[in-house]
Protein backbone atom coordinates (compact mmCIF):
# COMPACT_ATOMS: atom_id res chain seq x y z
CA UNK A 1 0.00 0.00 0.00
CA UNK A 2 3.14 2.54 1.38
CA UNK A 3 5.79 2.85 -1.47
CA UNK A 4 8.56 3.49 1.55
CA UNK A 5 11.77 4.42 -0.53
CA UNK A 6 15.37 5.61 0.70
CA UNK A 7 14.63 9.19 0.27
CA UNK A 8 11.60 9.10 1.99
CA UNK A 9 12.79 7.39 4.90
CA UNK A 10 15.41 10.08 4.78
CA UNK A 11 13.05 12.96 4.91
CA UNK A 12 10.95 10.95 8.17
CA UNK A 13 14.08 11.12 10.32
CA UNK A 14 14.04 14.23 9.81
CA UNK A 15 11.07 15.38 10.56
CA UNK A 16 10.46 12.43 13.62
CA UNK A 17 8.07 10.05 14.12
CA UNK A 18 4.94 12.29 14.78
CA UNK A 19 4.91 15.10 11.41
CA UNK A 20 5.90 11.56 9.70
CA UNK A 21 2.70 9.76 11.00
CA UNK A 22 0.65 12.73 9.23
CA UNK A 23 2.20 12.28 5.94
CA UNK A 24 1.55 8.76 5.66
CA UNK A 25 -1.83 9.17 6.67
CA UNK A 26 -1.80 11.57 3.35
CA UNK A 27 -0.04 8.83 1.34
CA UNK A 28 -2.47 5.99 2.80
CA UNK A 29 -6.02 7.76 1.53
CA UNK A 30 -4.53 7.84 -1.53
CA UNK A 31 -4.82 4.29 -2.26
CA UNK A 32 -8.26 3.54 0.72
CA UNK A 33 -10.70 5.77 0.50
CA UNK A 34 -12.49 4.18 3.28
CA UNK A 35 -9.91 5.42 5.90
CA UNK A 36 -11.15 7.91 8.41
CA UNK A 37 -9.13 9.95 11.26
CA UNK A 38 -10.18 10.93 14.85
CA UNK A 39 -8.76 13.03 16.64
CA UNK A 40 -8.56 14.64 20.10
CA UNK A 41 -7.86 18.64 19.04
CA UNK A 42 -4.23 17.25 18.23
CA UNK A 43 -3.96 17.80 14.07
CA UNK A 44 -1.13 20.20 14.49
CA UNK A 45 0.70 17.60 17.11
CA UNK A 46 -0.34 14.88 14.82
CA UNK A 47 1.59 16.18 12.19
CA UNK A 48 -2.50 15.97 10.15
CA UNK A 49 -2.75 19.24 9.43
CA UNK A 50 -2.47 18.53 5.40
CA UNK A 51 -4.61 15.65 5.51
CA UNK A 52 -7.48 17.54 7.68
CA UNK A 53 -7.24 20.28 5.07
CA UNK A 54 -7.82 17.99 1.61
CA UNK A 55 -9.76 15.26 3.49
CA UNK A 56 -12.30 16.98 5.36
CA UNK A 57 -15.02 14.10 4.81
CA UNK A 58 -12.63 11.82 6.22
CA UNK A 59 -11.32 13.70 9.53
CA UNK A 60 -13.38 13.97 12.66
CA UNK A 61 -12.49 16.14 15.59
CA UNK A 62 -14.02 15.07 18.91
CA UNK A 63 -12.97 17.86 20.74
CA UNK A 64 -10.97 17.16 23.82
CA UNK A 65 -13.19 14.26 24.82
CA UNK A 66 -10.52 11.23 24.87
CA UNK A 67 -13.65 8.58 26.13
CA UNK A 68 -15.61 9.79 23.66
CA UNK A 69 -13.06 9.73 21.11
CA UNK A 70 -12.46 5.53 21.46
CA UNK A 71 -16.53 5.43 22.05
CA UNK A 72 -17.36 7.45 18.45
CA UNK A 73 -14.47 5.66 16.80
CA UNK A 74 -15.82 2.31 17.54
CA UNK A 75 -19.09 2.66 17.18
CA UNK A 76 -17.53 4.50 13.51
CA UNK A 77 -15.65 1.66 12.60
CA UNK A 78 -18.56 -0.85 13.59
CA UNK A 79 -19.91 0.11 10.24
CA UNK A 80 -17.20 -1.69 8.51
CA UNK A 81 -14.52 1.49 7.77
CA UNK A 82 -11.29 1.73 8.40
CA UNK A 83 -10.23 3.83 11.63
CA UNK A 84 -7.51 5.49 13.48
CA UNK A 85 -7.53 7.52 16.53
CA UNK A 86 -4.76 9.64 17.78
CA UNK A 87 -3.63 12.11 20.46
CA UNK A 88 -0.88 12.21 22.77
CA UNK A 89 0.03 8.68 24.35
CA UNK A 90 -1.41 9.69 28.08
CA UNK A 91 -4.70 10.85 26.97
CA UNK A 92 -5.24 8.31 24.02
CA UNK A 93 -4.86 5.04 26.19
CA UNK A 94 -5.09 5.80 30.40
CA UNK A 95 -7.62 8.44 29.90
CA UNK A 96 -9.92 6.03 28.37
CA UNK A 97 -8.70 2.69 29.38
CA UNK A 98 -12.63 1.41 29.96
CA UNK A 99 -13.67 2.49 26.73
CA UNK A 100 -10.80 0.64 25.29
CA UNK A 101 -11.43 -2.64 27.48
CA UNK A 102 -15.00 -2.38 26.93
CA UNK A 103 -15.47 -1.31 23.24
CA UNK A 104 -11.91 -2.55 21.30
CA UNK A 105 -11.23 -5.62 23.88
CA UNK A 106 -14.09 -6.77 24.78
CA UNK A 107 -16.32 -6.32 21.45
CA UNK A 108 -13.71 -6.70 19.49
CA UNK A 109 -14.41 -3.32 17.72
CA UNK A 110 -11.12 -2.80 15.74
CA UNK A 111 -9.56 0.61 15.29
CA UNK A 112 -5.80 1.87 15.45
CA UNK A 113 -4.96 4.14 17.87
CA UNK A 114 -1.40 6.13 17.79
CA UNK A 115 -0.34 7.70 20.83
CA UNK A 116 2.16 10.86 19.89
CA UNK A 117 4.95 11.06 21.78
CA UNK A 118 4.87 8.46 24.23
CA UNK A 119 8.10 7.70 27.07
CA UNK A 120 10.16 10.82 28.36
CA UNK A 121 9.97 13.09 24.86
CA UNK A 122 8.04 15.71 26.28
CA UNK A 123 9.96 15.95 29.61
CA UNK A 124 9.80 19.38 29.68
CA UNK A 125 5.97 19.76 30.07
CA UNK A 126 6.03 17.29 32.89
CA UNK A 127 4.67 13.74 33.70
CA UNK A 128 1.22 14.90 32.70
CA UNK A 129 2.59 14.82 29.37
CA UNK A 130 5.03 12.07 29.27
CA UNK A 131 3.93 8.34 29.40
CA UNK A 132 5.44 5.57 31.13
CA UNK A 133 2.61 3.68 31.56
CA UNK A 134 0.42 3.49 28.32
CA UNK A 135 2.59 -0.30 27.67
CA UNK A 136 1.67 -1.93 31.28
CA UNK A 137 -2.02 -0.75 30.70
CA UNK A 138 -2.95 -1.81 27.58
CA UNK A 139 -1.12 -5.06 27.93
CA UNK A 140 -3.79 -5.81 30.15
CA UNK A 141 -6.02 -6.05 27.87
CA UNK A 142 -7.55 -9.08 25.54
CA UNK A 143 -7.60 -8.62 22.16
CA UNK A 144 -5.24 -5.72 21.11
CA UNK A 145 -2.36 -5.93 19.60
CA UNK A 146 0.87 -3.10 20.87
CA UNK A 147 3.69 -2.03 18.31
CA UNK A 148 6.61 -0.25 19.38
CA UNK A 149 8.36 1.44 16.37
CA UNK A 150 11.87 2.18 16.75
CA UNK A 151 12.02 4.15 13.45
CA UNK A 152 9.54 6.03 10.80
CA UNK A 153 10.37 4.04 8.39
CA UNK A 154 9.20 1.03 11.39
CA UNK A 155 6.62 3.76 11.33
CA UNK A 156 5.08 3.29 7.62
CA UNK A 157 5.40 -1.04 8.04
CA UNK A 158 3.67 -0.85 11.34
CA UNK A 159 0.74 1.05 10.54
CA UNK A 160 0.41 -0.16 7.15
CA UNK A 161 0.17 -3.55 8.54
CA UNK A 162 -2.05 -2.44 11.40
CA UNK A 163 -4.74 -1.18 9.10
CA UNK A 164 -4.80 -4.18 7.86
CA UNK A 165 -5.05 -6.46 11.30
CA UNK A 166 -8.04 -7.96 12.19
CA UNK A 167 -8.18 -6.69 15.68
CA UNK A 168 -7.25 -3.02 17.34
CA UNK A 169 -3.35 -2.17 17.36
CA UNK A 170 -1.79 0.77 20.04
CA UNK A 171 0.95 2.27 17.84
CA UNK A 172 3.31 4.35 20.03
CA UNK A 173 4.98 7.17 18.52
CA UNK A 174 8.36 8.32 20.91
CA UNK A 175 11.32 10.28 20.08
CA UNK A 176 11.41 13.47 18.95
CA UNK A 177 13.01 15.18 15.48
CA UNK A 178 15.04 14.20 13.92
CA UNK A 179 15.79 10.82 14.65
CA UNK A 180 18.29 8.14 13.53
CA UNK A 181 17.04 5.37 10.91
CA UNK A 182 18.02 1.94 12.25
CA UNK A 183 15.94 -0.16 9.31
CA UNK A 184 16.79 -0.42 6.29
CA UNK A 185 14.01 1.21 4.23
CA UNK A 186 13.36 -2.62 2.43
CA UNK A 187 13.71 -4.71 5.65
CA UNK A 188 11.32 -7.33 6.69
CA UNK A 189 8.43 -6.20 8.91
CA UNK A 190 5.93 -8.07 10.62
CA UNK A 191 3.91 -7.54 14.18
CA UNK A 192 4.88 -10.05 16.24
CA UNK A 193 8.14 -11.09 15.00
CA UNK A 194 11.00 -9.14 16.02
CA UNK A 195 14.22 -8.05 14.50
CA UNK A 196 17.25 -8.40 15.31
CA UNK A 197 19.70 -5.25 14.52
CA UNK A 198 22.73 -5.92 15.29
CA UNK A 199 24.02 -9.01 15.08
CA UNK A 200 27.27 -11.57 16.33
CA UNK A 201 27.40 -14.90 14.94
CA UNK A 202 29.13 -16.48 17.73
CA UNK A 203 27.39 -19.54 19.35
CA UNK A 204 27.14 -18.09 22.81
CA UNK A 205 26.92 -14.73 23.77
CA UNK A 206 27.65 -12.94 26.95
CA UNK A 207 24.50 -9.79 26.07
CA UNK A 208 21.36 -10.02 24.50
CA UNK A 209 19.80 -7.03 24.96
CA UNK A 210 15.83 -6.47 23.92
CA UNK A 211 14.49 -3.19 23.29
CA UNK A 212 11.86 -1.27 21.00
CA UNK A 213 11.08 2.38 20.08
CA UNK A 214 13.73 4.86 19.71
CA UNK A 215 15.26 4.47 22.98
CA UNK A 216 16.74 1.38 20.95
CA UNK A 217 19.16 3.56 19.51
CA UNK A 218 21.04 3.80 22.60
CA UNK A 219 21.22 0.15 23.17
CA UNK A 220 23.11 0.28 20.26
CA UNK A 221 25.16 3.07 21.60
CA UNK A 222 25.80 0.57 24.42
CA UNK A 223 25.98 -2.67 22.58
CA UNK A 224 29.41 -0.48 20.57
CA UNK A 225 30.65 0.29 23.50
CA UNK A 226 30.22 -3.46 24.91
CA UNK A 227 32.28 -4.59 21.80
CA UNK A 228 35.17 -2.20 22.84
CA UNK A 229 35.42 -4.21 26.05
CA UNK A 230 35.16 -7.29 23.73
CA UNK A 231 31.98 -8.06 25.51
CA UNK A 232 29.93 -10.35 22.69
CA UNK A 233 26.75 -9.59 22.97
CA UNK A 234 23.06 -8.48 20.20
CA UNK A 235 20.65 -6.03 19.73
CA UNK A 236 17.25 -7.22 19.52
CA UNK A 237 14.62 -5.05 18.19
CA UNK A 238 11.59 -6.41 19.98
CA UNK A 239 8.73 -3.94 18.43
CA UNK A 240 6.12 -5.47 18.82
CA UNK A 241 5.40 -5.97 22.73
CA UNK A 242 2.33 -7.47 21.91
CA UNK A 243 1.89 -10.57 21.00
CA UNK A 244 5.56 -11.44 21.99
CA UNK A 245 7.49 -12.95 20.07
CA UNK A 246 8.44 -15.87 22.25
CA UNK A 247 10.17 -17.99 20.02
CA UNK A 248 13.21 -15.18 20.22
CA UNK A 249 12.92 -14.62 24.16
CA UNK A 250 13.64 -18.99 24.23
CA UNK A 251 16.28 -18.78 21.36
CA UNK A 252 18.14 -15.94 23.39
CA UNK A 253 17.64 -17.95 27.10
CA UNK A 254 19.87 -20.53 25.73
CA UNK A 255 22.61 -18.51 23.60
CA UNK A 256 23.25 -15.73 26.49
CA UNK A 257 24.76 -15.74 29.53
CA UNK A 258 22.38 -11.91 30.25
CA UNK A 259 19.69 -11.05 29.12
CA UNK A 260 18.44 -7.29 28.95
CA UNK A 261 15.57 -5.31 28.64
CA UNK A 262 15.96 -1.53 27.55
CA UNK A 263 12.75 0.48 27.57
CA UNK A 264 11.38 4.20 27.76
CA UNK A 265 8.68 2.95 29.90
CA UNK A 266 8.10 2.29 33.87
CA UNK A 267 10.18 -1.15 34.16
CA UNK A 268 6.89 -2.28 35.61
CA UNK A 269 4.27 -3.78 33.07
CA UNK A 270 6.13 -2.86 29.64
CA UNK A 271 8.57 -4.90 27.68
CA UNK A 272 10.78 -6.34 30.84
CA UNK A 273 7.86 -7.46 32.08
CA UNK A 274 6.74 -9.00 28.92
CA UNK A 275 9.66 -10.52 28.49
CA UNK A 276 10.29 -11.59 32.15
CA UNK A 277 6.80 -13.80 31.94
CA UNK A 278 8.39 -15.54 28.84
CA UNK A 279 11.61 -16.34 30.95
CA UNK A 280 9.61 -17.00 33.85
CA UNK A 281 8.34 -20.67 31.86
CA UNK A 282 11.67 -21.63 30.79
CA UNK A 283 13.58 -23.59 32.97
CA UNK A 284 17.32 -22.30 34.01
CA UNK A 285 16.68 -18.96 32.12
CA UNK A 286 19.35 -16.74 32.56
CA UNK A 287 20.01 -13.79 34.83
CA UNK A 288 17.45 -10.56 33.28
CA UNK A 289 18.57 -7.26 33.71
CA UNK A 290 15.75 -4.07 33.71
CA UNK A 291 16.53 -1.06 32.08
CA UNK A 292 13.97 1.66 32.51
CA UNK A 293 12.47 4.21 34.50
CA UNK A 294 12.71 2.49 37.97
CA UNK A 295 9.09 3.43 39.21
CA UNK A 296 9.25 6.95 39.86
CA UNK A 297 8.43 10.18 38.03
CA UNK A 298 11.57 11.73 37.96
CA UNK A 299 11.72 16.20 38.15
CA UNK A 300 10.96 17.62 34.27
CA UNK A 301 13.58 18.40 31.63
CA UNK A 302 14.67 17.94 28.11
CA UNK A 303 14.80 14.60 26.52
CA UNK A 304 18.44 14.07 27.31
CA UNK A 305 18.42 15.58 30.38
CA UNK A 306 15.13 12.87 31.42
CA UNK A 307 17.12 9.80 29.57
CA UNK A 308 19.70 10.75 32.22
CA UNK A 309 18.13 10.83 35.25
CA UNK A 310 16.63 7.58 34.44
CA UNK A 311 19.83 6.09 32.96
CA UNK A 312 18.71 5.22 29.92
CA UNK A 313 21.91 7.05 28.04
CA UNK A 314 23.73 4.37 25.80
CA UNK A 315 27.03 4.76 28.14
CA UNK A 316 25.10 4.66 31.14
CA UNK A 317 22.86 0.90 29.73
CA UNK A 318 26.49 -0.09 29.20
CA UNK A 319 27.35 0.87 32.52
CA UNK A 320 24.83 -1.42 33.89
CA UNK A 321 24.83 -4.16 31.92
CA UNK A 322 28.79 -4.65 32.92
CA UNK A 323 28.06 -3.94 36.76
CA UNK A 324 25.32 -7.18 36.17
CA UNK A 325 27.81 -9.41 34.18
CA UNK B 1 -43.18 2.45 10.52
CA UNK B 2 -46.26 0.92 11.05
CA UNK B 3 -49.84 1.21 11.98
CA UNK B 4 -50.55 2.11 15.75
CA UNK B 5 -52.72 -0.15 17.88
CA UNK B 6 -53.43 0.93 21.33
CA UNK B 7 -55.03 -2.71 22.20
CA UNK B 8 -52.80 -4.43 20.54
CA UNK B 9 -50.07 -2.55 22.13
CA UNK B 10 -50.82 -3.05 25.65
CA UNK B 11 -50.99 -6.36 24.67
CA UNK B 12 -47.84 -6.77 23.79
CA UNK B 13 -46.37 -4.77 26.29
CA UNK B 14 -48.05 -7.07 28.76
CA UNK B 15 -46.65 -9.96 26.93
CA UNK B 16 -42.94 -8.83 27.50
CA UNK B 17 -43.79 -7.81 31.10
CA UNK B 18 -44.84 -11.54 31.45
CA UNK B 19 -41.84 -12.72 29.56
CA UNK B 20 -39.26 -10.39 31.94
CA UNK B 21 -40.73 -11.77 35.32
CA UNK B 22 -40.55 -15.51 33.44
CA UNK B 23 -37.19 -14.78 33.07
CA UNK B 24 -35.99 -13.18 36.29
CA UNK B 25 -37.72 -15.89 37.98
CA UNK B 26 -36.19 -18.65 36.66
CA UNK B 27 -32.83 -16.82 37.13
CA UNK B 28 -33.35 -18.27 40.96
CA UNK B 29 -30.99 -16.94 43.24
CA UNK B 30 -28.89 -14.95 40.89
CA UNK B 31 -30.59 -11.12 41.38
CA UNK B 32 -31.54 -9.41 38.27
CA UNK B 33 -32.74 -5.63 37.39
CA UNK B 34 -36.56 -5.70 37.57
CA UNK B 35 -36.98 -2.27 38.30
CA UNK B 36 -34.87 -0.29 35.48
CA UNK B 37 -36.11 -3.10 33.15
CA UNK B 38 -39.78 -2.40 33.92
CA UNK B 39 -39.45 0.98 33.50
CA UNK B 40 -38.61 0.72 29.99
CA UNK B 41 -41.11 -1.65 28.32
CA UNK B 42 -43.76 0.93 27.77
CA UNK B 43 -41.45 2.92 26.05
CA UNK B 44 -39.67 -0.10 23.87
CA UNK B 45 -42.89 -2.12 23.61
CA UNK B 46 -43.65 0.59 21.07
CA UNK B 47 -40.54 1.33 19.60
CA UNK B 48 -40.11 -2.07 18.42
CA UNK B 49 -43.67 -3.15 17.59
CA UNK B 50 -44.22 -0.02 15.41
CA UNK B 51 -41.40 2.30 15.06
CA UNK B 52 -38.25 0.63 14.54
CA UNK B 53 -37.11 -1.09 11.04
CA UNK B 54 -35.79 -3.86 13.21
CA UNK B 55 -37.09 -7.24 12.71
CA UNK B 56 -36.26 -11.20 12.71
CA UNK B 57 -36.32 -10.81 8.97
CA UNK B 58 -33.90 -8.05 8.97
CA UNK B 59 -31.53 -7.61 11.63
CA UNK B 60 -28.89 -8.76 10.29
CA UNK B 61 -29.08 -6.13 7.11
CA UNK B 62 -26.87 -3.17 6.38
CA UNK B 63 -31.14 -1.08 6.22
CA UNK B 64 -31.92 -1.87 9.36
CA UNK B 65 -31.93 0.83 11.91
CA UNK B 66 -29.29 0.38 15.27
CA UNK B 67 -30.46 -0.23 18.93
CA UNK B 68 -27.83 0.45 21.99
CA UNK B 69 -28.94 -0.25 25.08
CA UNK B 70 -26.84 1.85 27.21
CA UNK B 71 -28.22 1.14 30.42
CA UNK B 72 -27.18 -2.30 29.96
CA UNK B 73 -28.48 -3.96 33.04
CA UNK B 74 -31.91 -3.29 31.80
CA UNK B 75 -31.28 -5.93 29.80
CA UNK B 76 -34.20 -8.77 30.22
CA UNK B 77 -36.57 -5.68 28.59
CA UNK B 78 -34.34 -5.95 26.33
CA UNK B 79 -33.94 -9.78 25.87
CA UNK B 80 -37.55 -10.15 26.23
CA UNK B 81 -38.72 -7.99 23.31
CA UNK B 82 -35.61 -10.35 20.76
CA UNK B 83 -37.78 -13.25 21.93
CA UNK B 84 -40.84 -12.07 20.87
CA UNK B 85 -39.43 -10.25 17.78
CA UNK B 86 -38.31 -13.98 17.22
CA UNK B 87 -34.73 -13.60 17.27
CA UNK B 88 -34.17 -16.34 19.75
CA UNK B 89 -36.25 -18.36 21.58
CA UNK B 90 -37.98 -18.97 24.79
CA UNK B 91 -35.30 -22.09 26.12
CA UNK B 92 -32.56 -19.59 25.18
CA UNK B 93 -34.37 -16.31 27.10
CA UNK B 94 -34.63 -18.58 30.14
CA UNK B 95 -31.22 -19.43 29.99
CA UNK B 96 -30.77 -15.70 31.07
CA UNK B 97 -27.45 -15.61 33.95
CA UNK B 98 -27.09 -19.21 33.51
CA UNK B 99 -23.67 -20.69 32.82
CA UNK B 100 -21.87 -19.93 29.56
CA UNK B 101 -25.79 -18.43 28.66
CA UNK B 102 -25.34 -15.32 26.06
CA UNK B 103 -27.64 -13.87 27.84
CA UNK B 104 -25.62 -12.40 31.16
CA UNK B 105 -27.25 -9.98 32.93
CA UNK B 106 -25.42 -7.19 30.94
CA UNK B 107 -25.68 -7.94 26.90
CA UNK B 108 -22.69 -9.05 25.58
CA UNK B 109 -22.14 -8.36 21.55
CA UNK B 110 -23.42 -11.02 19.34
CA UNK B 111 -24.96 -10.28 16.19
CA UNK B 112 -25.73 -13.72 15.28
CA UNK B 113 -29.23 -12.76 17.82
CA UNK B 114 -29.02 -9.33 17.04
CA UNK B 115 -26.75 -7.54 20.04
CA UNK B 116 -25.04 -4.91 18.27
CA UNK B 117 -22.51 -3.81 21.31
CA UNK B 118 -22.15 -5.04 24.85
CA UNK B 119 -22.83 -2.55 27.13
CA UNK B 120 -23.33 -2.43 31.22
CA UNK B 121 -20.49 0.15 31.97
CA UNK B 122 -22.58 3.09 32.18
CA UNK B 123 -21.67 6.09 30.09
CA UNK B 124 -20.56 4.71 27.18
CA UNK B 125 -23.48 3.38 24.42
CA UNK B 126 -23.80 7.13 23.68
CA UNK B 127 -20.46 7.60 22.13
CA UNK B 128 -20.95 4.64 20.52
CA UNK B 129 -24.19 5.42 18.70
CA UNK B 130 -22.88 8.79 17.81
CA UNK B 131 -20.10 7.03 16.39
CA UNK B 132 -22.89 4.63 14.35
CA UNK B 133 -24.80 7.50 13.33
CA UNK B 134 -21.73 9.37 11.45
CA UNK B 135 -20.95 6.59 9.74
CA UNK B 136 -24.88 5.62 9.01
CA UNK B 137 -24.46 9.52 7.27
CA UNK B 138 -22.41 8.23 4.87
CA UNK B 139 -24.18 4.81 4.29
CA UNK B 140 -28.02 5.02 4.20
CA UNK B 141 -30.97 6.53 6.05
CA UNK B 142 -31.30 4.34 8.94
CA UNK B 143 -31.36 5.57 12.49
CA UNK B 144 -29.67 4.67 15.94
CA UNK B 145 -32.12 4.56 18.57
CA UNK B 146 -29.76 4.51 22.22
CA UNK B 147 -31.44 4.02 25.47
CA UNK B 148 -29.67 5.55 28.34
CA UNK B 149 -30.66 6.12 32.05
CA UNK B 150 -30.95 9.46 33.81
CA UNK B 151 -28.56 7.67 36.86
CA UNK B 152 -26.44 7.23 33.79
CA UNK B 153 -25.68 10.92 33.29
CA UNK B 154 -24.18 11.10 35.99
CA UNK B 155 -21.36 10.02 34.07
CA UNK B 156 -19.32 12.89 32.00
CA UNK B 157 -18.98 11.00 29.03
CA UNK B 158 -22.85 11.29 28.47
CA UNK B 159 -21.85 14.73 27.89
CA UNK B 160 -19.09 14.55 26.38
CA UNK B 161 -20.94 12.18 23.74
CA UNK B 162 -24.31 14.89 23.93
CA UNK B 163 -21.70 17.87 22.81
CA UNK B 164 -20.21 15.90 19.52
CA UNK B 165 -24.04 14.09 18.18
CA UNK B 166 -24.99 17.58 17.96
CA UNK B 167 -21.83 19.39 16.65
CA UNK B 168 -21.71 16.66 13.81
CA UNK B 169 -25.69 17.53 13.35
CA UNK B 170 -26.90 13.77 13.99
CA UNK B 171 -30.16 14.08 13.15
CA UNK B 172 -30.47 9.97 12.41
CA UNK B 173 -29.36 9.90 16.54
CA UNK B 174 -32.69 9.18 18.65
CA UNK B 175 -31.72 8.84 22.44
CA UNK B 176 -34.45 7.80 24.93
CA UNK B 177 -33.75 8.65 28.39
CA UNK B 178 -35.46 6.53 31.09
CA UNK B 179 -36.12 9.32 33.33
CA UNK B 180 -37.18 6.99 36.14
CA UNK B 181 -35.57 8.96 38.87
CA UNK B 182 -34.25 6.68 41.07
CA UNK B 183 -30.27 5.06 40.32
CA UNK B 184 -28.78 2.05 42.75
CA UNK B 185 -28.87 3.57 45.98
CA UNK B 186 -31.38 6.06 46.46
CA UNK B 187 -32.75 9.00 44.63
CA UNK B 188 -31.26 10.80 41.66
CA UNK B 189 -31.76 14.12 43.36
CA UNK B 190 -30.10 12.61 46.66
CA UNK B 191 -27.00 10.72 45.58
CA UNK B 192 -26.47 13.21 42.56
CA UNK B 193 -28.72 15.76 41.59
CA UNK B 194 -28.94 16.28 37.62
CA UNK B 195 -31.34 19.10 38.17
CA UNK B 196 -33.06 19.65 34.58
CA UNK B 197 -31.89 17.03 32.36
CA UNK B 198 -34.24 18.93 29.48
CA UNK B 199 -32.23 22.54 30.18
CA UNK B 200 -29.07 20.59 29.83
CA UNK B 201 -29.91 18.42 26.60
CA UNK B 202 -31.66 21.79 25.17
CA UNK B 203 -28.31 23.95 25.95
CA UNK B 204 -26.48 21.27 24.37
CA UNK B 205 -28.96 22.09 21.13
CA UNK B 206 -30.57 18.67 20.74
CA UNK B 207 -34.59 18.18 19.79
CA UNK B 208 -35.95 17.62 23.17
CA UNK B 209 -39.54 15.97 23.98
CA UNK B 210 -40.54 15.23 27.57
CA UNK B 211 -43.31 13.06 27.79
CA UNK B 212 -44.94 10.42 29.96
CA UNK B 213 -43.01 6.90 29.54
CA UNK B 214 -46.02 5.22 30.11
CA UNK B 215 -48.76 7.01 27.58
CA UNK B 216 -48.76 4.16 24.53
CA UNK B 217 -50.02 7.47 22.66
CA UNK B 218 -47.80 9.49 23.60
CA UNK B 219 -44.85 7.48 23.60
CA UNK B 220 -45.72 6.94 19.97
CA UNK B 221 -45.96 10.05 18.74
CA UNK B 222 -42.94 11.14 20.24
CA UNK B 223 -40.97 8.93 17.64
CA UNK B 224 -43.04 10.49 14.98
CA UNK B 225 -43.12 13.88 16.55
CA UNK B 226 -41.14 15.91 12.80
CA UNK B 227 -38.92 18.43 14.75
CA UNK B 228 -38.89 21.75 13.61
CA UNK B 229 -34.95 21.80 13.05
CA UNK B 230 -34.23 18.92 11.14
CA UNK B 231 -30.67 19.04 11.64
CA UNK B 232 -30.07 18.13 15.49
CA UNK B 233 -29.89 14.74 17.47
CA UNK B 234 -33.55 14.11 19.41
CA UNK B 235 -33.51 12.47 22.41
CA UNK B 236 -36.94 11.80 24.52
CA UNK B 237 -36.85 12.23 27.76
CA UNK B 238 -39.28 9.27 29.23
CA UNK B 239 -40.89 10.36 32.44
CA UNK B 240 -40.95 6.39 34.22
CA UNK B 241 -41.78 4.94 36.80
CA UNK B 242 -39.13 2.32 38.16
CA UNK B 243 -40.41 -1.26 38.49
CA UNK B 244 -43.95 -0.07 36.22
CA UNK B 245 -46.40 -2.51 36.09
CA UNK B 246 -45.91 -4.70 39.26
CA UNK B 247 -47.06 -3.32 41.98
CA UNK B 248 -44.51 -3.81 44.88
CA UNK B 249 -41.68 -2.98 42.59
CA UNK B 250 -43.20 0.47 41.64
CA UNK B 251 -40.96 3.21 42.91
CA UNK B 252 -39.51 0.77 45.31
CA UNK B 253 -35.87 0.60 44.44
CA UNK B 254 -34.87 -2.44 46.49
CA UNK B 255 -35.93 -3.86 42.75
CA UNK B 256 -33.14 -2.26 41.28
CA UNK B 257 -31.46 -5.97 41.49
CA UNK B 258 -33.05 -7.96 43.67
CA UNK B 259 -33.89 -11.73 43.70
CA UNK B 260 -37.72 -12.67 42.35
CA UNK B 261 -38.90 -15.46 44.70
CA UNK B 262 -42.01 -18.14 43.97
CA UNK B 263 -44.47 -15.82 46.04
CA UNK B 264 -43.85 -12.77 44.42
CA UNK B 265 -43.38 -13.93 41.50
CA UNK B 266 -47.17 -15.66 41.87
CA UNK B 267 -48.46 -12.13 42.54
CA UNK B 268 -46.78 -10.12 39.78
CA UNK B 269 -48.28 -12.86 37.47
CA UNK B 270 -51.35 -12.36 38.75
CA UNK B 271 -51.39 -8.52 38.87
CA UNK B 272 -50.46 -8.97 35.33
CA UNK B 273 -53.02 -11.24 33.97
Amino acid sequence: MLDITQNKSKQWARIGMRATFGLLCSEIIDNNKDIYIFTSDVSTSAGLDRFRKNNKDNFFDVGIAEQNLIGVAAGFSSEGFDVITTTFAPFQTIRCAEQIKVNLGYMKNKIVMVGLASGLVLGNLGFTHCCIEDLGMLRSIPNIKIVSPCDCVELAKALTESIESKTSVYIRLTGGSPLETINSHNYDFKIGKATIIKKNEKKNIKVVIFSNGVIAKEALIASAILDKKKIDNEVVNMHTIKPIDKEIVEKYCKKSDLIVTVEEHNIIGGLGSAIAEVKSQIKSSPKHVLIGVNDTYCASGSYENMLSKNKLLGSQIAKTIQENL
Amino acid sequence: MKDFNLKEAESNNKKIRLDILDTAYAAGSSSSHLGGALSMVDVLGILFKYVINYSSKNYKDQTRDRFILSKGHGCLVYYSILYNLGIISKTQLLQFEKDDSFLPGHPVKNLKYGIEFSTGSLGMGLSLGTGVALALKKINQSKVYVVIGDGECNEGSIWEAAMSASHFNLNNLVVILDNNSFQQTGLNEHIMNTHSLKDKFESFNWNVLEIDGHNLNEIFKSFINNETNQNKPKIIICKTIKGKGVSFCENNNQWHHSILSKSLYDQAILELK
